[in-house]
């Protein structure tokens, strides 16, 4: 007799809550596919700039391959702090405030980890990035989705988070300029957040990963507003800005109990961020603003050109102000957003990612990255021209 | 540098249609700051990079360091615009370092080369020296590199 449980009754419970990603099984159809023009790809199509990809090497030579301290190269941290300091305005110190992580990803999850006890509450706006629920529900903590809409150009708002917060609330989690909608909070949307936060005395986690691609002004980082720094973790990091994503560097600012506490989980857990990875980001810091122009001007153009195709075919999106996505709204076509994505890459081989993919009030909407060549996008667009017409 | 300019240095086929979408103006307004543009003597033409290696031409370049005396009413500029006469000099630029100017020369062969060399450019008043390289390879060329690297792959959809 075998009275065993089967592996899957095995695995744990709040792991089994956590549905398969919408993206991993799209991701499956695009990869067996030829041809396609993806508008689907949630990073920079740069290359990482070459003195940074050549300060790598150069670190490799010196024999750069140790472990090194678990918040990471001192000398990065430093560098971080006077960045964050002239571009968003955060003080922090270096020794005891900053933590160098794989990637804004780890650093959200040490985030997470760091503040919730099972049960705890934890706000996310939504449409949002992939992980945050899931993040959420690892930590044994409850995922509170607030839902935005198109007709606030997807942007929070103090009574949508009115709504949604409970007693059992612990912190919110933000992500302005944002994937996938392109958003981003102006100056009076994030103080509005800023007070409610403080009014109900909760944390914040504000992934700003997307924070220097902001068109329209500069961005304004919630976490320097006043009130905001005791009780925020700021995260930001490498991948966008730089083109670094498979650099795998991202880092939290906190205040040093925070940090302390993140701390406990990353160094147990991962130990250090990659040292090549770390000198990369150092290269990086050196002359950030000509790193960041050319790139970012590129994407300007994409996202103007982009939109104003959209406007020719006839399909309606608010102008996305920050990131290097835009977001529109496809329920003119009476196709759902997974429907309209599979059908676009089935007879036209474009791929964009469905809105729903993000959370369900991204029902209605695709996900269109311009962090792709113009050459890709207008091929793109003259596809999904011909695809509307037809439909 | 004005966007306008910078989207025509990296392709200068980019149709007017598409600069006004990039740029959020209107068609007229590209074509009338192109024609600005062209009439100032800002943008002095239009030419295709063509990677020439693969054409198996005949023919040859020479890169040409000229060392020079300075006139004393004219300095460098006289003898350069001299020099810049001759159909045979695709480029010359004044430099620093141990010679004045450099000079980028076709011909068709080393020997029709060298006798610019040597009869027309080192008989010019004013030339002391010269010292011709032969380029042998392009590798790139006007920021475009002339054998296109595989690149990496990347995911075709990422969150």
């Amino acid at each position: 007799m075998n009275d065993s449980k089967s592996l899957p009754d095995r695995l744990a419970s709040n792991l089994q809550a956590v549905p398969r990603s919408g993206i991993r099984d799209f991701f499956e159809v695009v990869s067996s596919m030829d041809d396609v023009i993806s508008l689907g790809i949630g990073e920079p199509d740069f290359d990482a700039p070459w003195h940074i990809r050549e300060a790598s090497i150069f670190a490799l030579e010196r024999g750069a391959t140790s472990y090194t301290s678990n918040l990471g190269l001192l000398k990065l941290r430093q560098a971080i702090a006077k960045y964050v300091g002239r571009v968003f305005g955060l003080r922090y110190a270096p020794e005891t405030e900053i933590l160098i992580a794989v990637g804004v990803s780890e650093a959200l999850d040490l985030a997470i980890r760091a503040v919730c006890n099972p049960g705890d509450e934890i706000m996310y706006h939504e449409p949002c990035y992939v992980s945050y629920g899931p993040l959420i529900q690892f930590a044994h903590g409850v995922p509170v989705a607030v839902p935005t809409s198109v007709e606030n150009e997807f942007r929070l708002t103090r009574a949508a988070l009115e709504e949604r917060v409970s007693p059992k609330t612990k912190a919110l989690l933000l992500n302005y300029p944002n994937n996938p909608t392109g958003a981003a909070l102006t100056p009076a949307d994030a103080r509005e957040i800023a007070d409610f936060l403080i009014e109900h005395d909760l944390l914040l986690i504000t992934d700003e990963i997307y924070g220097e691609l902001s068109y329209e002004r500069p961005h304004q980082s919630i976490a320097a507003l006043p009130g905001m720094r005791e009780r925020t973790i700021f995260l930001h990091g490498f991948s966008k800005a730089w083109a670094m994503t498979g650099y795998r560097v991202g880092y939290a600012c906190a205040p040093q109990v925070l940090t302390d506490a993140m701390m406990k989980i990353h160094q147990y857990t991962m130990l250090c961020a990659p040292i090549l990875s770390q000198e990369a980001a150092l290269e990086a810091l050196k002359e950030p603003e000509e790193d960041i122009a050319s790139m970012k001007s590129a994407y300007l153009q994409r996202r103007n050109f982009l939109l104003n195709s959209f406007k020719e075919m006839g399909l309606s999106c608010f102008m996305p102000t920050g990131a290097f996505y835009a977001f529109p709204e496809i329920t003119q076509t009476g196709l759902t957003a997974k429907e309209f994505a599979l059908r676009l890459l089935e007879e036209e081989k474009v791929a964009c990612v469905p809105g729903t993919a993000f959370g369900p009030s991204g029902e209605g909407f695709v996900r269109c990255s311009y962090a792709t060549s113009l050459d890709a996008i207008k091929i793109a667009v003259e596809r999904m021209a011909r695809f509307l017409a037809r439909l | 540098m004005d966007e306008l300019l910078k989207i025509l240095k990296n392709n200068a086929l980019e149709s007017a249609e598409n600069i006004a979408k990039m740029l959020n103006i209107s068609v007229d307004e590209v074509r009338e700051r192109i024609a600005a543009y062209e009439k100032e003597g800002i943008i002095r033409g239009y030419q295709a990079i063509v990677n020439e290696d693969v054409l198996k031409m005949q023919g040859v370049t020479a890169v040409i360091e000229v060392r020079v005396s300075p006139e004393r009413e004219g300095g460098f500029n006289d003898i350069a615009d001299r020099i810049s006469m001759f159909p045979e000099v695709q480029s010359i630029y004044l430099v620093s370092g141990d010679f004045d100017l450099l000079l980028f020369v076709v011909g068709n062969d080393l020997r029709e080369v060298a006798f610019f060399v040597s009869e027309k450019l080192a008989t010019i008043d004013g030339v002391n020296g010269t010292a011709t390289h032969f380029m042998l390879k392009t590798y790139k060329h006007h920021g475009v590199l002339m054998e296109s690297q595989e690149s990496y792959e990347r995911l075709k959809v990422s969150p």
